[in-house]
């Protein structure tokens, strides 16, 4: 057991830090990270376009994907090295996870040699933004409900119905989209996945106010939206299983919720006073920063095991379920307690009032949306009970029965 | 060679090897084997209704595999297999719920020796602890309280200890105690005392885990040897405590894995409303919170080998860490297993109940909850200030 690189993967480490060193600042320790999904605006979209070029040149936006696609041919151990470097500097994120952690995998699983070689490379590049449209207002942990539907039309389908929870639906240019082809058999049979151009006539983006008063969600709504069959994903009745393949990448790029986290608590509980002391200095201050610790390493020390099980050629675990789980609800307690510390002014966030600048109270406000997107807390417990520890599925009224004989909401 | 200090993302973390080897997997389940056969719950119920407080043949087939001496040199006995041998083995002990001072005599007796021991001391005393002639424990508190060299009133003067010790972990079963006590006025040291010798008298304490002996010894005059002649000091005896907390860590590891296996298994075959409990989501998200804690105890722990096998100057933090999270798990797995059971699990019969009292018992050895949290805080308080002054 040891902390060290093979002399390959150190060489690679040294060749990302060149390229770092060259193109981006490296953050201070402290410093809060970037703290919402992404930035609105047109600025740091034209900012993250450019570091997603100049990442796609030197070879580090595609590291595991194959050569003829603009990736490097790497190994995910490369990718990790290089998200670890990547972590340490301020580059701009958030627009293109999705895109390249879900949609064109899955189009360089079901899409044609022709249109990999048109699409996949300008989403490496970052010139085209892509957006997954899966779930929908009576569809959201149980997204094979969907209603959406598509019916074909000569060489077409046409696509009418309501998609909601788009990530950057309103700057996306392309997205795949799950849709019901045949009602009349059971759920999971009858649904086909297509890509789509956002910009097809018949797309209305409306844009989702949060809680946090941000909006990187959106409703997508498809009145007669025409969609060549060409752009079909897979057979129809096949859309189930297409969306699998998106699916099993998502937690992986969702990940833990960006935050404060416990070193960051614990930071700022040395420096805020209570009653006259820091409130580091408070039992039970510290009685919860020990829990948030064990969580934030027990998390540290699993993604080394995990890194370890790729290097060793070995598949990765469900530990991405577990970090999912355990960071979104640490993120929404430490958030909490963090405001506790404040006394009678911890609901303040004017900016330029708290310490901090309102990190606290921002993510206190976002932290619920992390325990539901990309799966919620009881969807990834049922998924670690079933497919990790091998409990029974749950019994399922609607398995069998066709779709539009089910009772609805 | 490594970040590992690095939670707050500025600083590289360089990790491609973390997990044990081919080689201990392999001993890892050779070990597992053993102790299914050999070491079964019944042992821990034998122990618990009333059996020899050890069995001696257990112990010297235990001996006979080596696992004595797993970390010890070759020239004092040992295997030499290192720390990170022995903590495969403790996690297995741990699953095993073994009814055997395993604990006190290797990760503790065996391993003050070698921290702190003379040549000749070692050379005395190794070769007998590895192959199970002689059995070690542990003798710190004195009654209520944690760790703390305020605690510490037992006194040797002119080589004759005196003072009471209590609880003292294995305490029926030990040959010879490493008793922690104020050297004259010289401060603390640590000292072998024989307990079958002169000046010493011991008495069973009743426990919630009768599996594991637990004595109160006083010290009336008994004669008693300093382990080693350097310089001593309360950091020393943490050194060694921070050490075996790791190895604790692995058995608490092993055993709420073993808890969670019962309760799923139970969970899968036990049918109530027309199906099987595994299906109701009541149980499915509490078995599921129990893998959550186990992996993250487990994690935690792999973090305390590291630092135990290299020495690392984080092994305080991460023996903390380590301890946390592994008291959180077992108690957790050990409750919701008996749970997960309903009313057999209550029962006498069913075995549930042995490990929800080790687990109980392994989580104040050494220090309770409060304790180790207090340490992994102030440890992280150290590290965090002294990153601050670095980039300022």
């Amino acid at each position: 057991m040891d902390f060290s690189d093979t002399p390959e993967e150190a060489a690679f480490r040294a060749d990302v830090q060149k390229f770092l060193n060259a193109n981006a600042t490296l953050r201070k320790p402290g410093d809060p990270a970037q703290r919402v999904r992404y930035l609105e605006g047109p600025e740091p979209l034209r900012a993250a376009k450019a570091w997603q070029a100049k990442k796609a040149d030197a070879g580090y936006a595609g590291i595991t994907w194959d050569a003829r696609w603009g990736g490097r041919g790497g190994t995910p151990i490369q990718q990790v090295i290089y998200n670890q470097e990547e972590r340490r500097y301020n580059v701009p994120r958030g627009f293109f996870e999705i895109g390249l952690g879900m949609c064109i995998p899955t189009m360089m699983t079901y899409a044609t040699q022709e249109q990999c070689e048109r699409y996949v490379r300008p989403a490496l590049r970052g010139e085209e933004i892509w957006c997954q449209l899966f779930s929908e207002p009576s569809a959201g942990s149980d997204v094979a409900g969907l209603r959406t539907r598509a019916e074909r039309d000569g060489d077409d389908w046409v696509i009418n119905g309501q998609k909601i929870w788009t990530s950057g639906a309103h700057y996306c240019d392309y997205g795949i989209v799950l849709t019901r082809t045949d009602p009349n058999v059971p759920k999971h049979a009858g649904l086909t996945m297509f890509f789509i151009d956002m910009k097809s006539p018949g797309i209305e983006v409306r844009r989702i106010k949060q809680i946090s008063g941000s909006s990187n969600f959106n409703e997508v709504f498809f009145t007669d939206v025409r969609v060549p069959d060409a752009q079909r994903l897979g057979a129809v009745g096949a859309g189930w299983r297409v969306s699998i393949t998106t699916l099993m990448n998502e937690r992986l790029e969702v990940g833990e919720a960006p935050g404060p986290d416990s070193e960051d608590f614990l930071r700022f509980a040395r420096k805020i006073d209570v009653d006259g002391e820091p409130a580091i200095r408070n039992p039970a201050v510290r009685e919860k920063l020990a829990s948030w610790l064990i969580q934030t390493e027990g998390l540290k020390y699993t993604r080394f095991r995990t890194m370890t099980a790729l290097s060793r050629g070995q598949a990765p675990g469900p530990e991405a379920s577990i970090a999912k789980v355990v960071g979104a609800n640490k993120l929404q307690d430490i958030a909490s307690v963090g405001m506790d510390l404040l006394g009678m002014s911890g609901a303040v966030m004017d900016p330029d009032l708290v310490p901090l600048q309102g990190w606290f109270q921002e993510a206190l406000l976002y932290a619920p949306g992390s325990r539901i997107a990309g799966g919620t807390d009881e969807i990834l417990r049922n998924i670690i009970a079933e497919r990790v520890l091998g409990l029974p599925a749950d019994v399922r009224v609607d398995k069998h029965q066709p779709f539009n004989e089910l009772t609805r909401s | 060679m490594l970040g590992v200090n690095s939670n707050d993302a500025p600083g590289a973390e360089h990790v491609m090897n973390f997990d044990f080897s081919e080689d201990l997997n392999m001993l890892r389940e050779q070990a597992r084997r053993f102790l299914t056969e050999r070491c079964p719950p019944a042992a821990a119920r034998k122990a618990l209704e009333g059996g020899p407080a050890l069995d001696t043949a257990l112990w010297q087939e235990i001996a006979g595999l080596g696992w004595l001496g797993a970390a010890v040199s070759e020239e004092y006995g040992g295997i030499g297999l290192g720390h990170e041998g022995l903590c495969v083995l403790a996690e297995e002990i741990g699953r095993a719920i073994a009814p055997v001072p395993f604990s006190s005599s290797v990760y503790l007796a065996t391993e003050a020796l070698v921290l702190f021991g003379t040549e000749e001391q070692k050379q005395a005393r190794l070769p007998a602890l590895c192959s199970g002639a002689r059995i070690g424990t542990f003798a710190l508190a004195e009654g209520p309280g944690n760790p703390s060299p305020r605690g510490v009133a037992a006194r040797v003067t002119g080589g004759r200890l005196s003072g009471s010790k209590w609880p003292v972990l294995d305490g029926e079963v030990a040959d010879f105690a490493v008793v922690v006590a104020q050297d004259g006025d010289a401060g603390l040291a640590l000292f072998a005392v024989d307990l079958a010798g002169s000046g010493v008298s011991r008495a069973p304490l009743r426990t919630v885990d009768p599996s594991r002996s637990q004595s109160r010894i006083t010290f009336d005059g008994a004669p008693a040897e300093r382990i080693g002649t350097d310089a001593f000091a309360w950091a020393d005896v943490e050194r060694l405590i921070d050490r075996a907390a790791v190895l604790l860590a692995f058995e608490q590891v092993g055993g709420a894995t073993q808890c969670l296996e019962m309760a799923t298994a139970y969970a899968k075959e036990r049918t109530a409303f027309g199906r099987p409990i595994g299906s109701f989501q009541a149980i499915k998200h509490k078995l599921a919170d129990v893998y959550i804690a186990t992996e993250l105890a487990r994690s935690n722990a792999y973090y305390g080998a590291w630092a135990l096998s290299t020495d690392a100057p984080e092994l305080p933090v991460a023996a903390a860490a380590a301890r946390v999270a592994g008291n959180d798990a077992y108690h957790l797995a050990s409750k919701e297993n008996i749970q997960t059971h309903g009313g057999m699990g209550f029962t006498w019969q069913l075995d549930c109940h042995l490990y929800y009292r080790r687990s109980k018992m392994l989580s104040l050895t050494l220090g309770s909850q409060p304790y180790w949290r207090e340490r992994l805080v102030s440890g992280f308080e150290a590290r965090v200030e002294a990153q601050d002054k670095a980039a300022a």
